[in-house]
C-alpha cells in the first residue's frame, strides 16, 4: 500500500477494556459503534439466502402466502366464520406474527450457528442477533408491502385517521423482539435444548394470539364475564397484532357473510388513545426487557467462546 | 512510557466438562451432577506493553498463549483482572474467519474489514490495494466458497494487515501461502515496526520471534515465567520448557541433564574461517541419555546461521560426568560474533533432552577476501 499512515500518538488513544463485567453503557456504546457491521450482516446474510435461486427473494414471500392461504381456506371457506374481507383480518395479524417468530426462533440459534466467528472475532454479539432482527424486517416490509398492494387493488381502505399508530407498533414489535431474541440467543449457548422449546412454545404462543380469531368476538365475552379481560393483555404481542388489525382491517363492527347476516364486533370500538396506551405499554415494558437481557447477555457473553 | 496493553492480573479458568452436560432433563433429573473441573489457563499474568514494541509470546501447546491473546482481543473475557488496551487493535487470530463462503472476495473484503473495526469509506479507498497485495485481481468477484485454502488465507491476511491497527495481534498466521508470499507478510510486519506500531505474536517458531521481537513473554503452566529481551526469552524458553514433556504434570520440567560449560582449547572461543575448529561440551547426566548432539549458530540479529545435521552425532550418556569432543575440518562461516547453543535431543530430533541456548559467542576471523556468509572455497582448474 502505497501511503503509510503513521500510528496515532498512544496517549491520545481511547483505551478500552476488557474485564470481567462491562457496564451496560459500555455494550450499548459497543453495539452502536459497529452499526455499519450490522448493516453488512444483513446485506449478506438475504444475499446468501437467496443466491442462485432464479425467484431469488421472491420465496421469501411464498412462504407466508401459503399459511395465509391455509387459514384462509379452513377458517373461512370451510368453517364459514363469516368474516367479511377476511383476508385482510388474516394478513395484517400475520405479518406482524411471522416477524415475530422468525426472528424469535433464527436468533435464539444463531450465536451456537456462527459459532466460527464467535470464536475468532470480537465484536459485541448482540450484532449477530440484531442482525437476523434486521433481516426479518426486511421480509416484514416486503411482506407489507404486498399486503398493502392487495388492499389497493380489492378497494380495501385502511383507517386512515388512525395510520400513526403502524409506526409505533412496529418500534414495539422489534423492541419486543429483540429483547426476546437476545436473552434466548445467550441461554441457547449454554442449554441447547432451549431452541426446541423455543419452536414449541412459538406454535402455542400463536393460538394465544388473536390472529386467526378474534378477540372482541370469540374471548372478550368470556373473559369479561368473569372479570378477567387483561389476562388476555398479558401477551405483549397482542396489542401490536390488534393495532395492525385494527388500523389495516379498519372496522370494528361489520356484517356477517353467512346467513342471518347479522352484525357482530370483529375488532374492540376502542378509541385510537386506548391502543396508544397499550402499546406505549408494550414499549416500555420491552425497553426495560431488552436493557435486562443486554446485561444477562453481557453476563453469559464471556464464556460464549469457550463453550461453543 | 505510556502503555497500549496492560494486563493486570489476568486469570482465566475454563469449566471442564467431563461430561458433555447442558440439556433441562440432565439438570432437572440429575442435579449438581455431570461434574465439572476448573482449569486454570491464566493464573495471575500482569506486564505492560509499550507503543511500538513487538512481542512475542512463547510457550509449549497449552501454557496459555492463545487463551491470552484471545484476552487481549476480547474474544474471551478473564475471570478475573482486566486488560487494558489504549488504541484500535486488529486480531488475527485466525485468517479469513468471518468470511460468508457464498459471498464474492469482494463482499467479505468490506464484511471482515467492518468486523475488524474498519469503516466503508477507508475500504473503498485502499480496496484496490487490499486485492493487489492478495493477488487476487482475477478472482476478487468469485465467490470464495470456490477459492483454494492459500487464495483465502491470503485475502484474510491482506484484511487484516489493511486495516492498519495501531495494535496488530497475530495468531501463528505468519506461514500464509507460498514463499514469496511469506516473504511480503513478513515485509508488512516490518513495515508495521518502522511506522511504530505495537505488535503481539504467538508463534513456535523461536527463531522468528528471535528476529522479528524486541521482547519475549514466556508462558509455562498458566503463569508468566519470563518477561525480557527476545534472545533471553528464547533462551528461557528452550532450556526450560523445550526438554520438558509436553504434558504438564510434576516432573515436566525435569531435564535429562545440564550443560556445564563450552570450552575451546586455546581459552578463547575463536575461529577462523576456513581453518579447524575444535570444542569440548561438558555435560552432566542425570539419568541415561541417548540421543544426539545438536549445535546452532546465530549471528547478533539472532538470525539462525547454521544448525548441526543430529542424524550424524549419536551421543550415549550414562549418569555422571561427561566432556562430548566436538571438531570440524573447516570453519565455513565468515567473520562475525555468533551466539552458540548446544544440546543433545532426543532420537527423532523432536525434543531436546538437554539444550543451553547462548552457552557462548564464538569470534571469528576471515582472512581472506570474500563477501556474504560462507566460505564458498571453489577450487580452479582450467583443461
Amino acid at each position: 500500500m502505497p501511503d503509510h499512515t503513521p500510528a496515532v500518538p498512544p496517549s491520545e488513544r481511547p483505551i478500552r477494556v476488557v474485564s470481567a463485567s462491562p457496564t451496560l453503557g459500555q455494550r450499548l456504546q459497543q453495539i452502536w459503534d459497529h452499526r455499519e457491521l450490522l448493516s453488512y450482516l444483513i446485506r449478506s446474510e438475504i444475499k446468501v439466502k437467496y443466491k442462485s435461486s432464479v425467484l431469488g427473494i421472491a420465496w421469501s414471500m411464498v412462504n407466508p402466502a401459503m399459511v395465509l392461504a391455509i387459514y384462509f381456506l379452513v377458517f373461512q371457506v370451510f368453517m364459514k366464520n363469516g368474516v367479511p374481507n377476511y383476508v385482510f383480518m388474516l394478513g395484517a395479524g400475520l405479518v406482524v406474527w411471522n416477524f415475530f417468530s422468525l426472528t424469535v426462533n433464527t436468533a435464539t440459534s444463531v450465536i451456537v450457528n456462527q459459532a466460527g466467528i464467535v470464536k475468532k472475532v470480537a465484536f459485541p454479539r448482540e450484532i449477530l442477533v440484531l442482525a437476523t432482527l434486521g433481516t426479518s424486517l426486511v421480509y416484514l416490509f416486503i411482506q407489507f408491502g404486498v399486503l398493502i398492494a392487495l388492499m389497493a387493488i380489492l378497494g380495501h381502505a385502511p383507517a386512515w385517521g388512525m395510520l400513526w399508530l403502524l409506526p409505533l407498533a412496529v418500534v414495539a414489535l422489534v423492541v419486543l423482539t429483540s429483547a426476546i431474541g437476545i436473552l434466548l440467543s445467550a441461554v441457547n449457548v449454554y442449554m441447547r435444548d432451549t431452541k426446541h422449546f423455543v419452536e414449541i412454545g412459538i406454535q402455542l404462543w400463536f393460538w394465544l394470539t388473536p390472529i386467526v380469531y378474534s378477540f372482541q368476538q370469540k374471548l372478550s365475552p368470556m373473559l369479561h364475564r368473569h372479570g378477567i379481560t387483561w389476562i388476555f393483555f398479558l401477551n405483549p404481542v397482542t396489542p401490536i397484532v390488534m393495532a395492525f388489525q385494527r388500523v389495516l382491517y379498519a372496522q370494528p363492527v361489520v356484517t356477517s357473510t353467512v346467513a342471518p347476516h347479522g352484525t357482530f364486533a370483529e375488532l374492540p370500538t376502542w378509541s385510537s388513545l386506548t391502543y396508544l396506551g397499550l402499546l406505549g405499554g408494550v414499549i416500555a415494558l420491552s425497553i426495560a426487557g431488552l436493557l435486562g437481557a443486554i446485561s444477562v447477555f453481557g453476563r453469559l457473553e464471556g464464556n460464549f467462546a469457550e463453550e461453543l | 512510557m505510556t502503555f497500549v496493553v496492560r494486563a493486570d492480573s489476568v486469570s482465566k479458568n475454563f469449566r471442564l466438562h467431563s461430561e458433555r452436560h447442558r440439556s433441562f432433563k440432565d439438570k432437572l433429573l440429575r442435579p449438581g451432577q455431570g461434574v465439572t473441573t476448573d482449569f486454570t489457563a491464566l493464573a495471575d499474568v500482569s506486564f505492560e506493553i509499550s507503543s511500538g514494541e513487538t512481542v512475542g509470546i512463547l510457550g509449549r501447546n497449552g501454557s496459555g498463549k492463545s487463551t491470552l491473546l484471545k484476552c487481549i482481543c476480547g474474544v474471551l473475557r478473564p475471570t478475573s483482572g482486566q486488560v487494558l488496551v489504549r488504541g484500535s487493535l486488529a486480531g488475527l487470530l485466525e485468517l479469513g474467519a468471518g468470511f460468508q463462503p457464498e459471498l464474492s472476495g469482494r463482499d467479505n473484503v468490506y464484511l471482515s474489514a467492518s468486523m475488524l473495526g474498519m469503516s466503508t469509506k477507508s475500504v473503498d479507498a485502499i480496496f484496490d490495494d487490499i486485492v493487489g497485495f492478495a493477488e487476487l485481481e482475477q478472482f476478487i468477484d468469485t465467490p470464495v466458497k470456490f477459492y483454494s485454502s492459500g487464495m483465502y488465507v491470503r485475502l484474510g491476511f491482506s484484511v487484516a494487515v489493511s486495516v492498519e491497527p495501531e495494535i496488530l495481534v497475530v495468531d501463528e498466521v505468519l506461514a500464509v501461502g507460498d514463499e514469496r508470499f511469506q516473504a511480503k507478510c513478513m515485509d508488512r510486519i516490518r513495515q508495521f515496526q518502522r511506522d511504530g506500531r505495537t505488535i503481539l505474536l504467538v508463534s513456535h517458531n523461536a527463531d522468528q520471534v528471535r528476529t522479528l521481537c524486541d521482547r519475549t513473554l514466556v508462558l509455562d503452566r498458566s503463569q508468566l515465567a519470563f518477561d525480557g529481551p527476545a534472545a533471553d526469552g528464547v533462551r528461557v524458553f528452550r532450556e526450560r520448557l523445550m526438554g520438558a514433556s509436553p504434558v504438564a504434570g510434576a516432573a515436566a520440567t525435569r531435564s535429562a541433564g545440564t550443560i556445564d560449560a563450552v570450552s575451546m582449547p586455546s581459552g578463547r572461543f575463536v575461529a577462523t574461517t576456513g581453518e579447524k575448529w575444535e570444542m569440548s561440551v561438558a555435560v552432566t547426566a542425570n539419568e541415561p541419555i541417548e540421543g544426539h548432539f545438536v549445535m546452532e549458530l546465530h549471528n547478533e540479529r539472532g538470525e539462525l546461521m547454521v544448525r548441526s545435521d543430529w542424524e550424524v552425532a549419536p551421543v550415549s550418556l550414562s549418569p555422571g560426568s561427561h566432556v562430548i569432543h566436538v571438531d570440524s575440518p573447516s570453519m565455513s562461516l565468515l567473520d562475525g560474533a555468533y551466539q552458540v547453543s548446544v544440546g543433545i535431543v532426543s532420537d527423532f530430533g523432536s525434543q531436546a533432552l538437554v539444550w543451553r541456548e547462548q552457552a557462548a559467542v564464538l569470534e571469528v576471523t576471515y582472512r581472506g577476501r570474500g563477501a556474504g556468509i560462507i566460505q564458498l572455497a571453489p577450487r580452479v582448474r582450467v583443461s
